[in-house]
């Protein structure tokens, strides 16, 4: 059974004149099909206006669809009566950390989405223990957010998320507004969830190197999913991400290069070890010992 | 520049006044108010010193602290003492050129002089005590009731903390976009004041537009998390009373009777 289901999903958005007549149609999502299944890892990619956010936002059901449906957790996002119990189940990270946090302290903001569905006190206060220090950020609790660095904020807002016990995290574009070091916390932060805690993880971003370690990959564009797969499917078709305005993974192009080059390495290399140990198979112990050197 | 503005002046300590719950003390600080416009003569001055002198003294928090919010007001305290000492009619004590200082005047002065400071520090331990998000959450308990008659109490504290929480938040984009304007040869320092206030225009408008942008971002954002008004909400921190609570409650109330006695009396 397939937690997430989009079958012929479809979005407008309806552009207005000041009196309110519908001026043009732009369509956002085009048909989606979706099948994500409980605790896989998803990464969602896209170019700008790919209809990615579009995308998220349905899965939480702060839009609903103008057409097709899309089923969360076994419920149809249509039905009016299954609104809040989607939204406790799927939680949702926006991208901008300063926008989503609410209260002026740590702790307090984690509370804000169980006081909302009607914990008691003392279950609130074991949530709030539980999932701060699933995100390692426990010893902040007392903190105010605006002290605490984009990061850290951000994993804030994942342990507010998963405060409300969801069984799937939607984050959109988690990592755009953060440094290097914090998008590693924030990405490694939601992998040990996923692992550990067997959330269903949905990562969307355009970050390619950030979707290497995903079970599965969605590729938008122009509102459509235009490619699914692992990884190493996606990743091994350079010139198709491409027409697509993707980068690839460097690792990835620089395998795909060689290979096309004439070296005898296989498909889909996505790491640095991975093509270390590709080429030092090809070279053999000279090889072995020329990267040694070149450490 | 802009950075040195602080709103909500708390100061950590672990007093018993900190400790009160929130409710109490706007009580307290209600009638302490009060008792600043009702008491009269020495015997009343003596009580109301001697309320403030033990709610500072309680607090814990240091005379220089407290003393830090009379400079605020030090313009306004000279003038009003002024005009008190100098347009008080009565028997002259001194007079020179059209002004005469009255016994009257100096009377009224010295007690309009007190009753303000008094009233600057008296509330001023309301704030020093209270965290901003505790005074919020003590206002909507408080004005529950109004709720009967239409006022979305829980909305209108709901939104008073966010806007605590934003204000660092603006102060800094400000202090960005000024910046970036100054880097560009914008000028905010010199002309006269109707000069310097055209100048802010241009600062205003994307403060507006990014202040709206997040407006939208948060209201989205609180809507995922499940927030639907305040029916049904649990609190992490509900307020409670304690022993100590009802003990300042008594407290309060017998000071409140006493400068009320002694005005009756007098």
């Amino acid at each position: 059974m397939n937690f997430i289901e989009a079958r012929k999903l479809v979005h407008e958005y309806f552009r207005r004149d000041e009196e309110g007549n519908v001026e043009g149609i732009t369509t956002a999502l085009d048909g989606v099909d979706l099948d994500i299944e409980p605790g896989e890892f998803v990464a969602v990619l896209g170019h700008n206006g790919s209809g990615k956010s579009t995308l998220a936002k349905h899965l939480n059901v702060l839009l609903r669809a103008s057409g097709g449906t899309l089923w969360v957790g076994g419920k149809d996002t249509l039905d009016e009566n299954y609104l809040w119990d989607i939204r406790q189940e799927t939680g949702m990270v926006f991208q901008n950390p300063d926008n989503q946090i609410i209260a002026s302290v740590v702790e307090e903001d984690v509370a804000f989405g169980p006081e909302n569905i009607g914990v008691p006190t003392d279950e609130i206060w074991k949530r709030v223990e539980r999932s701060l220090s699933s995100v390692g950020m426990l010893k902040y609790r007392e903190h105010s957010p605006n002290k605490l660095s984009g990061g850290q904020k951000q994993r804030v807002a994942i342990a507010g998320v998963m405060a409300m016990e969801p069984k799937c995290i939607v984050l959109d574009e988690p990592t755009a507004m953060l440094d290097p070091s914090g998008r590693k916390e924030v990405l490694e932060a939601v992998e040990a969830l996923n692992r550990e805690k067997g959330v269903t993880a949905i990562w969307i971003t355009h970050y390619m190197e950030e979707a290497i370690h995903a079970d599965k990959i969605y590729v938008m564009d122009h509102g459509r999913a235009v490619m699914k797969g692992t990884p190493r499917e996606i990743f091994s078709q350079v010139e198709k991400l491409e027409s697509y305005r993707l980068e690839v993974p460097q690792m990835a192009l620089l395998a795909y290069r060689l290979k096309k080059a004439g070296l005898d390495i296989p498909a889909g290399i996505l790491t640095k070890q991975e093509l270390e140990e590709a080429l030092c198979r090809l070279y053999g112990e000279i090889g072995e010992k020329h990267v040694d050197d070149i450490r | 520049m802009i950075r040195d503005i602080t709103i909500g002046q708390y100061y950590p300590s672990n007093s018993i006044v900190h400790k009160l719950d929130p409710r109490v003390k706007l009580m307290g600080v209600l009638l302490y108010v009060l008792s600043l416009f009702l008491f009269r003569g020495p015997a009343g001055f003596a009580a109301v010193t001697l309320g403030l002198a033990a709610m500072v003294r309680l607090s814990k928090i240091p005379f220089r602290y407290m003393v830090r919010g009379l400079k605020a007001i030090a313009v306004i305290l000279a003038v009003t003492g002024a005009f008190n000492l100098l347009l008080t009619p009565g028997e002259p004590l001194v007079s020179f050129w059209k002004l005469k200082i009255t016994e009257e005047g100096l009377k009224s002065a010295g007690f309009m002089m007190v009753r303000l400071s008094y009233l600057v520090l008296g509330s001023s331990v309301l704030t020093l005590t209270t965290t901003p998000n505790q005074l919020t959450d003590g206002m909507e308990k408080s004005l529950r009731p109004l709720n009967k008659i239409g006022v979305p109490v829980h909305e209108v504290s709901m939104i008073m903390s966010i806007a605590l929480r934003f204000i660092p938040i603006l102060i800094e984009e400000t202090d960005k976009i000024m910046k970036a304007q100054l880097a560009r040869g914008a000028d905010f320092e010199s002309g006269n004041l109707v000069k310097r206030a055209k100048a802010m225009v241009p600062l205003l408008v994307p403060l507006f537009i990014s202040a709206f942008r997040r407006a939208n971002d948060l209201a989205m954002a609180m809507e995922a998390r499940c927030y639907n008004g305040g029916d049904g909400r649990t609190k992490m921190k509900p307020l409670k009373y304690k022993g100590r609570d009802g003990v300042a409650y008594f407290i309060i109330f017998g000071y409140f009777a006493g400068i009320i006695m002694l005005r009756v009396r007098l």
